[in-house]
């Protein structure tokens, strides 16, 4: 276990350094010239000469890259070009209250999720399943950020229930800063607890038709403890793999749903960064996204692998 | 829809879910043919005089902050969402097939190194990929149909290799090759006929992902541009004007679910169809 957690990371970091090179990439095809970018359209030619050499941008591709690469395994990300601010502390701002809103998001996804997925298997072919095949068919089929406008439309503008964008930090009021989460998170969650409601329902289905499951009702065990005691275990482990690919579709609608409510985090960054074309700042915030990615990757397949024991990667590899 | 243990149900259900998203699927496709001949105005026609206007039986779907009639701009819209999807369905097919055969037949170290890279491309959330894509070069539609494409060429690739594993192992491919055939016939005439099925089936569902993940892009500006009417772009302009008029969001998201409800209703149907093994079970 030990060693496939190890050479995992060792391939993580592999794949964020390719990702690295990449990004690098991407600057050196990128049209237009960075120095013009900074100063603006009117400058002379001297003073983009004077940018150019300051910022090293006459070095060779290698050079630059080393530098820009050295920089950034000390944490130092460079300055954005746009906002005229260090990128780290916009970073770890933004991916704060990301990660409370991805959070809060992960908790409601699996927990709605699979219970609504539980709740229509046991009731299979009866209301309370069709209403939940329903919801899931139109959670897959409706693209977040027109949810997010329709949750808009009906709370802030009809009800006036909930402000309609923008973030408030915690020590202006509980309400106000809670009142602003609402809408990205179940916004966010909405395809997700679909896709994992359908998916533990079509496991626990399978589950609930094996023989031992069959054998725990002979034995007169309660249903409650068939359910959840036997069942349950069992047909949790696709939901846990999707569960950790859907932490990579929350990122993705992390970007959109940002948007759509104003939410300034990481989404909202890296949004705002490829539309004004701020390189440095492209470059940080998508080798952090892929990291955070990768990182829930592999957790999930520890996961999964701890609680099903007819995987044990340890004994694969040594 | 997963429909459980066999069941006397199981069977009559399949073509109604078949039929409904086949007629939902023809009514947008004709929408998209013939749009625009049948629409009320032209799309990018402006009439200052009516901005903002609530439906009415003029404007059926309102107006938007140029007064240009909402249904018509629905109607053109679809098209370009339909395209995108078919078009960008289209990029990772070609690419996906052709690489997933090439893995699945020849193995070995090719295979490796190709599997390795879908795994990489994979591990970029779709949206990230996307805008990676198309941060490079300033935003046109073309390039969001290819972008969405590149994203999506990993699904077709697995799919793909899998098959051919499978075929390449059949009695007819043996006897292909003790027949001394070589690579390019048994690939194309011998194992791509045998492989469609599957390959169709998940392309089916991918156009839909396809749609949603283009209209998302045009959501966010790096898609079709102004003043094309695409729905996300549509959508997107409405967002400044979400207290005032309503109907420039709802409209067009409606009609993009429906596209969607349709098509997946199609592909899960198709799917059933096709795959007898799938009738009942799996997600």
């Amino acid at each position: 276990m030990i060693l496939y957690t190890l050479r995992r990371l060792a391939l993580i970091v592999l794949l964020l350094w390719v990702m690295s090179v990449l990004l690098f990439a991407i600057t050196q095809v990128l049209p237009g010239n960075v120095a013009r970018m900074i100063l603006g359209q009117f400058a002379t030619a001297d003073a983009i000469e004077a940018v150019e050499t300051k910022l090293g941008l006459k070095d060779p591709l290698a050079v630059q890259y080393g530098r820009w690469f050295s920089n950034l395994i000390r944490g130092d990300f460079g300055q954005s070009l746009i906002m005229e601010r260090p990128i780290g502390p916009l970073l770890s701002e933004a991916l704060g209250r990301s990660a409370i809103l991805a959070c809060l998001s992960f908790v409601l996804v699996a927990s709605a999720g699979i219970l609504l997925g539980v709740i229509a298997a046991v009731r299979k072919n009866r209301p309370v399943d069709h209403a939940v095949s329903v919801f899931s068919y139109l959670g897959i089929s409706v693209p977040e950020f027109f949810w997010g406008i329709v949750f808009i439309l009906v709370f802030a503008r009809f009800l006036g229930w909930l402000p309609s964008a923008g973030y408030s930090p915690l020590d202006e009021g509980l309400w106000s800063w809670f009142s602003r989460l609402i809408g990205p998170t179940l916004t966010l969650t909405f395809t997700l607890i679909a896709h994992i409601s359908r998916l533990t329902r079509s496991s626990m289905l399978e589950t609930l038709r094996s023989r031992y499951v069959l054998a725990a009702r002979a034995k007169g065990l309660p249903e409650r403890v068939i359910l959840f005691r036997h069942a349950l275990r069992n047909a949790l482990l696709p939901t846990i793999t999707v569960l950790a690919i859907d932490v990579g579709w929350l990122f993705g609608g992390i970007v959109v749903v940002e948007t759509v409510f104003a939410f300034p985090g990481l989404g909202r960054l890296v949004a705002f960064a490829i539309e004004r074309r701020d390189l440095p700042l492209i470059q940080a915030t998508l080798l952090v996204i892929t990291a955070i990615y990768c990182l829930a990757n592999l957790a999930a397949d520890l996961l999964y692998a701890a609680l099903n024991p007819r995987i044990r990667y340890a004994r694969r590899t040594s | 829809m997963p429909a459980g243990p066999p069941e006397p149900g199981a069977r009559r259900r399949l073509p109604g879910n078949l039929l409904a998203g086949a007629a939902l699927v023809l009514v947008i496709a004709a929408a998209a043919l013939v749009g625009p001949w049948v629409a009320p105005f032209p799309y990018d026609e402006f009439h200052i005089r009516d901005r903002l206007k609530a439906p009415d039986a003029v404007y059926w779907f309102g107006t938007d902050e140029y007064g240009r009639d909402v249904f018509s701009r629905v109607l053109a819209g679809s098209r370009i969402s339909l395209f995108m999807g078919v078009a960008a369905t289209a990029v990772s097919l070609f690419c996906g097939v052709a690489l997933g055969l090439t893995a699945g037949f020849f193995r070995g170290r090719i295979d490796e190194w190709l599997m390795r890279l879908m795994d990489l491309l994979m591990s970029f959330p779709p949206v990230i990929l996307g805008l990676l894509i198309l941060a490079v070069t300033p935003p046109s539609l073309w390039k969001t149909v290819l972008a969405v494409g590149i994203v999506y060429i990993p699904a077709i690739v697995r799919v793909t290799r899998s098959v051919t594993l499978e075929l390449a192992q059949e009695e007819f491919i043996l006897a292909a090759r003790a027949r001394g055939e070589n690579a390019g016939y048994i690939l194309f005439r011998e194992i791509l006929p045998n492989a469609w099925p599957p390959i169709i089936v998940e392309a089916s569902l991918r156009v839909t992902f396809a749609i949603l993940l283009g209209a998302a892009l045009s959501f966010l500006g790096m898609g079709a541009q102004p003043p094309s009417s695409d729905w996300g772009l549509m959508i997107s302009e409405a967002r400044s004007y979400l207290d005032q008029a309503w109907w420039m969001a709802v409209f067009p998201g409606l009609v993009m679910c429906l596209t969607v409800v349709g098509i997946n209703l199609l592909g899960d149907g198709l799917r059933e169809w096709l795959d007898p093994r799938l009738r009942h079970g799996g997600a």
